[in-house]
Parts: structure tokens; sequence; C-alpha cells
């Protein structure tokens, strides 16, 4: 039905929450020796903060556009993150680069999804159906699908 | 099935859509009668006791059980299409049934289908030209609240099935042991195409455990999952990040 991938809907989320990342990553103690950085990570720029872009695709226009930071060293790795912004708005923050293995690969994991979670209390999220361990017509009664269904979508 | 079905249903013919909604409807309402283990008359119940054969039920019979089959080989036993012994596939039925409703009425076509059996959700083509599905995912340690968005935007068919302890409580059993799983969980949610297996899945990783189950659904193809913890912590496979928004 739908070939093109659809502009996503506009996203606020705060540059700091970005800068976020790299902070949970860097201020975790060190003692989780499986995450040793990754073996293949190239050399690193000097440049260390996350938080200035380098511009890549940052081409002008409307349109989204994608502004990757600098590579920033943590005590497990570099982080490097990018970032898609569209209408001066953040649209998706993503680790393009994280340290790899045991639990640190975890966390890297983490900082993505808390991220999302900001944006769904940042923004009034249109959602279609909710998931959830609601198996009982009580439970339907409580869930946030019964709430979704009586505003009638 | 004791348990309730919302439809959300965009664009298509008014009336070819209103027919297939029907049949949807009255195809749950069949799934119900031909597998539900409290219903002593009903066809799974029938065979379960050996008064049926499988070549004397529906093929829907049949279709199932072969799922179930596939679904415990591929978890490497941690889904079990039996309970306490006896056949009961009860674990399979609902996002069997709630996928198949949601690609009748996609069939009949309608723009944009979501179907959430009880907290299982497939989602199919798109509400809106611009507007991908969206499914949220209910947050297990705080009521009312999601702990994340799942979109379906450049995908046809995205399903979004939870997997916990929230509402009954220790329910998922370990297949090994017959009893109530040892889990450190409270929820797993697997994202996946078909729904029959975000249900299985989600129900397999629970029973896991954390190390183990996240492990596993990343070993597992196209499947991304978030597992919460008791603890409150989130765990997602690694391409899980891409399908959030």
């Amino acid at each position: 039905m739908r070939k093109s991938h659809p502009v996503r809907r506009a996203v606020l989320v705060g540059a700091a929450t970005v800068s976020g990342i790299v902070l949970l990553l860097s201020l975790k103690p060190a003692a989780d020796p499986a995450s040793a950085p990754a073996a293949a990570a190239p050399p690193r720029p000097s440049g260390s903060a996350a938080a200035s872009p380098r511009g890549a695709g940052a081409a002008g226009g409307t349109g989204p556009r994608t502004v990757t930071g600098a590579v920033a060293p943590t005590p497990y790795g570099d982080v490097q993150v990018r970032l898609t912004v569209h209408g001066g708005r953040i649209v998706r923050a993503e680790a393009v680069r994280a340290p790899r293995g045991g639990l640190s690969d975890r966390k890297t994991a983490l900082a993505v999804p808390r991220l999302n979670q900001e944006a769904v209390s940042a923004q009034s999220a249109r959602i279609d159906a909710v998931s959830g361990a609601t198996y009982t017509s009580a439970g339907y009664r409580r869930s946030l699908q019964s709430a979704l269904d009586r505003a009638g979508g | 099935m004791g348990t309730v079905f919302s439809f959300d249903v965009r664009g298509g013919d008014a009336d070819a859509v209103a027919a297939a909604l029907g049949a949807a409807v009255a195809g749950l309402h069949r799934a119900d009668e031909l597998f539900s283990t409290y219903r002593q008359d009903s066809e799974i119940a029938r065979l379960a006791r050996g008064e049926l054969t499988l070549a004397d039920c529906s093929p829907e019979v049949a279709e199932v059980l072969d799922l179930g089959a596939r679904a415990e080989r591929d978890s490497d036993g941690w889904f079990s299409p039996r309970y306490g012994g006896a056949l009961d596939p009860t674990g399979i039925v609902k996002g069997w049934a709630a996928g198949r409703a949601a690609r009748l009425i996609a069939a009949a076509g309608a723009r944009g289908v979501s179907v959430n059996g009880g907290g299982d959700v497939q989602l199919l083509g798109a509400p809106e030209p611009h507007r991908p599905g969206r499914g949220g995912v209910s947050d297990p340690l705080r009521p009312g609240r999601l702990a994340a968005v799942v979109s379906a935007a450049g995908t046809e068919e995205l399903a979004v099935a939870t997997s916990g302890t929230a509402e009954r409580g220790a329910h998922i059993d370990d297949p090994r042991t017959g009893r109530a799983a040892v889990s450190d969980l409270v929820a797993v949610t697997v994202v996946t195409p078909r729904l029959t297996w975000a249900d299985c899945w989600a129900t397999a990783a629970f029973a896991r455990g954390s190390r183990d189950g996240l492990a596993w659904l990343e070993s597992l193809p196209d499947v991304e999952g978030l597992l919460v913890t008791a603890g409150d912590e989130g765990l997602c496979t690694s391409g899980l990040a891409a399908r959030l928004g």
C-alpha cells in the first residue's frame, strides 16, 4: 500500500537528553570487565564533545537532516551519537558507535528506549493499540486500550 | 477465551470492510468454540480426551497444533502447547486468532488494521497515508503508563505481544518443571511481523528469564524484544531502537 518511507512524526527531545546517553555510559563505574572497548574502533578524532555536531549531511533545505556528533571516549569505549533534525526538532537520536560486549552493551541498548520513552511523554502520542499483559475482561477495563477505545481513536 | 478484542479499521470500501469485520468476529467466536479448554465440548477438549482424532477435527485445529509444535521446537522447548501433560494450545490461539482476524479485514481492502487481542496487537497497513501504525507498550510496573511506543513505519505488518505477570501473577509455567516459571522478569514484549510468533516468543522469553531470554530473542531473525525485570531494569535487543517511535 505504501511504498515510500513516511516522514516520522516530529518528536521533541532536548539535546540535553542526547548528552545524557554519553553521560550514562561515562559515569558508570568501571566494574564490567566484559566491556572492553571494541577492538575494531578506528582512531578517534581529538574532539570529544558529543554535543558538537560535525554536520554530516547537514545540507540546507527543509527536509530531515542528520548531524553526527564527535566521538566521546568513555571508560567502556567510544560513543558517538547521530541526530536527525527536521523542522528544527530532533526527530531521532541514535548511538552510531557504542561499546560492545557484556553489561555495557545492555546499558547502551537501554539508553535508546529511554529516549523513546521521553518522546512518548513529550508529545501526545498517537497510538493505535496498546500491548500489555491484559488477558481478561477485567484487565481490559483497566487497560490503556480500553481508554483508547472509549476515545474512539 | 475470556478476553477482549479491539479493532481499529481505517479506509477501504465501507460495506466490504463491515462484512469482513463481521466475518473476523465470527472467526474469533469459532476459535473459542474449537480451542477453549473451559468448554467440555470444544474440539480441543474432545481431542485431548481421545473422543476425536485429529482427522475428525476442523482444519484449524491441525493448523494450530502444527504452529504449536513449531513454536516448541524453535524455542528449545520453552514454549509448550501442552499444560500438565495434556494438550492445551491456549498459549498460541489468541495471537493466531487475532492475527488471522486482522488479515481477513486487510484483505477486504482496509488501508490500516489494528487488532488487539487481550494485549497482543497486530498492525497491518497504515491508519493514514502518512502515519504509520503505532503500538504502545504498557509499563508493567506503572499501570496506565507506557514503557515504549513501537512504530510500523516502513513495514506492512507488525505485531507487538506482551507476556508478563502484571495481571494474573505467575501464570507462565516452565514446561521443564511444570511449575510456575522462576523468572526475574515482570514482562517481555516481542515485536515481529506475525502475532502468532510475537505471542509465543514473548511467553518463551519470559520463562527463560532476562539473561537467557534476551540472548535468545537476539538470535532470532526479524524479532526484537523489550524485557523488564522485577528490579525495573529495561533490556532490549539491539534492533529494537529502529522500531521505536
